[in-house]
C-alpha cells in the first residue's frame, strides 16, 4: 500500500511503542518523528487538533489517532502480513475486550503507583498487581494472548511491561516476584526482534519517571 | 440458523439499547433478558461478564461478548447485511475515533453536568459546552454522523441523542440547547425519529419519573463505580 508514512511519538510513551511493534511486524517503513511533549509541534497540534497527544499515525497525509485504533487501521490497510487480530469474530471480539481492559486499567493503576504514597499508593500496588494475576489468568498456558504467536492483546499489553521497573522504584515493591507468569511471557516476546527494538530500555524509563516526579513536585 | 442469541440489558442503559440498535438495523432476532443491576445481579451475568460485572452482555450460541463498543463491532462482523462501520479503513479508524471521543469524553461530562453536584458539576458544563462544540463540528452538513443513514458513531452516540434530552428534564438543567448547538440539535431530532431508533427508545415519561427518584441510588453507584 503505497504513500508515505510517519509515526508521531514519544520515546517513553507505551501506546506509542504499540504502533512501533505493529509497524515493524508488518514491515512497513515509517518516519519516526519525536515529539517534546512540553513544546508540541505545529505538525501535532494539525494531526490530532482534539488530543493534541501522540501516537498519531499520519499515512498519505491523514492523521489516526489513538494507539488500539492505529492498530486496528495498520492491520486493516496492510491485511496480507502478519495479522493482529484473529479472523474468527468471537476470537476478535475477545482480543478487543483484554485490549480494552489494558488501557481502561494499567495506565492509571501504574500513575497511582509513581505519582502517590501511602494509602492511596497501597491501593494502586495492589490492584495493579490483581489486574495483573487477572491477565495471567487469562493467558493461561499459551505461550501469547494470541495464541502460538503475538497478537493484539500482546502488542497492547508488552509496552506497559517497560514502565514496570519504575513502579517497582516508586512503590517499593516486587512485580516479578508476584507476578512470575507474566514475566515470562514479557521474556518470550522480548524474543521478537520486532517487539524488542519497538520498546524503551526500562531503565531509561525509570530515569524519565523520577526526573518527571522532581519536574511535578511529587516526592 | 439454529442460532441462540441471548441480550443481557437494562431497559433504560443506553450502552443496552446500542446493542438493541444494531440488531435490529441487521434484522437479527434474540431473546432479551432484563437485568436488575443495582439491586441484584443475575446468575448468568456474574457468569457471563466476571471481569465487569455489567449490561450489556450478548450471548452467542453460549459464548459472552461484552463491552458494547466491541459488541458492535461483533454484531458488524458476524451478521454482514446493512454494515454499522464503513468499508474504507480510514473511514473505518475515523468512526472508531469519534464513537470514544463520545463514549469516553462526551458522555461522562454531560453526565456529570447534569447528575453531578457543585464545583465538579460547573466544571463538567463548561467542559461539555467545549465537546459539544467539538461534536457539532464534526457532522459537518451530514445528516447523520454515518451519512445519509445511521452508523457505528450515531448508535454510539445515543446517549446524546436521547439520554440527555430525558436527564435535563429530570434534573431540570440544560446543557444541549437549540441556539447553541443547532446542528447537533438536529441531528438528535433525525436520530430519535428514525424508525428502528424509535422502536427501541425506553419510553420518555418513565425514563423521567426513573432518573427524578433514583437520582440518589444512581449517583452513588456511579460515583462507586469509577
Amino acid at each position: 500500500m503505497a504513500g508515505k508514512v510517519i509515526l508521531l511519538d514519544f520515546w517513553p510513551s507505551m501506546f506509542g511503542m504499540r504502533c512501533r511493534i505493529a509497524l515493524a511486524l508488518k514491515g512497513i517503513q515509517y518516519e519516526y518523528k519525536e515529539e517534546d511533549l512540553r513544546n508540541k509541534s505545529d505538525l501535532l497540534l494539525q494531526m490530532n487538533p482534539i488530543h493534541k497527544k501522540i501516537p498519531v499515525l499520519v499515512h498519505d497525509g491523514k492523521p489516526v489517532c489513538e494507539s488500539l485504533i492505529i492498530l486496528h487501521y495498520i492491520d486493516e490497510t496492510w491485511p496480507d502480513k502478519c495479522p493482529l487480530l484473529p479472523s474468527d469474530p468471537y476470537q476478535r471480539a475477545q482480543a478487543r475486550f483484554w485490549a480494552d481492559y489494558v488501557d481502561k486499567k494499567f495506565y492509571d493503576l501504574g500513575r497511582k503507583v509513581w505519582t502517590t504514597k501511602g494509602e492511596e499508593q497501597e491501593m494502586g500496588k495492589k490492584e495493579l498487581i490483581g489486574s495483573i494475576k487477572l491477565l495471567e489468568g487469562e493467558l493461561g498456558d499459551k505461550p501469547f494472548f494470541g495464541g502460538e504467536k503475538l497478537g493484539f492483546v500482546d502488542i497492547a499489553l508488552v509496552p506497559f511491561t517497560t514502565w514496570f521497573h519504575a513502579y517497582e522504584v516508586c512503590g517499593s515493591f516486587s512485580i516479578e516476584a508476584q507476578c512470575p507468569k507474566l514475566m515470562a511471557w514479557t521474556k518470550r516476546c522480548l524474543e521478537i526482534e520486532c517487539v524488542s527494538k519497538s520498546l524503551a530500555d526500562p531503565h531509561k524509563v525509570c530515569d524519565f519517571v523520577l526526573q518527571l516526579k522532581k519536574a511535578l513536585g511529587i516526592e | 440458523m439454529g442460532e441462540e442469541l441471548k441480550l443481557l440489558g437494562v431497559w433504560g442503559s443506553p450502552y443496552s439499547r446500542r446493542v438493541e440498535i444494531a440488531l435490529k438495523l441487521k434484522g437479527v432476532k434474540y431473546e432479551y433478558s432484563e437485568e436488575d443491576i443495582f439491586h441484584n445481579k443475575s446468575a448468568s451475568l456474574l457468569k457471563y461478564n466476571p471481569v465487569h460485572k455489567k449490561v450489556p452482555v450478548l450471548v452467542h450460541n453460549g459464548k459472552p461478548i461484552v463491552e458494547s463498543q466491541v459488541i458492535l463491532e461483533y454484531i458488524d462482523e458476524t451478521w454482514k447485511d446493512n454494515p454499522i462501520l464503513p468499508r474504507d479503513p480510514y473511514e473505518r479508524a475515523m468512526a472508531r475515533f469519534w464513537a470514544k471521543f463520545v463514549d469516553e469524553k462526551c458522555a461522562p461530562a454531560l453526565w456529570k453536568s447534569l447528575m453531578g453536584a457543585g464545583p465538579e458539576r460547573e466544571k463538567a458544563h463548561e467542559e461539555a459546552h467545549e465537546l459539544l462544540n467539538t461534536l457539532e463540528g464534526e457532522l459537518k452538513g451530514k445528516k447523520f454522523f454515518g451519512g445519509e443513514s445511521v452508523g457505528f458513531v450515531d448508535i454510539m452516540a445515543n446517549f446524546v441523542g436521547y439520554w440527555v434530552g430525558v436527564l435535563e428534564e429530570a434534573v431540570g438543567v440544560d446543557v444541549l440547547t437549540e441556539d447553541k448547538f443547532p446542528v447537533l440539535c438536529k441531528w438528535a431530532e433525525e436520530f430519535r425519529n428514525c424508525p428502528v431508533i424509535k422502536e427501541n427508545l425506553p419510553p420518555r415519561d418513565r425514563m423521567v419519573a426513573y432518573f427524578r427518584d433514583q437520582r440518589e441510588t444512581i449517583t452513588t453507584f456511579y460515583k462507586n463505580k469509577a
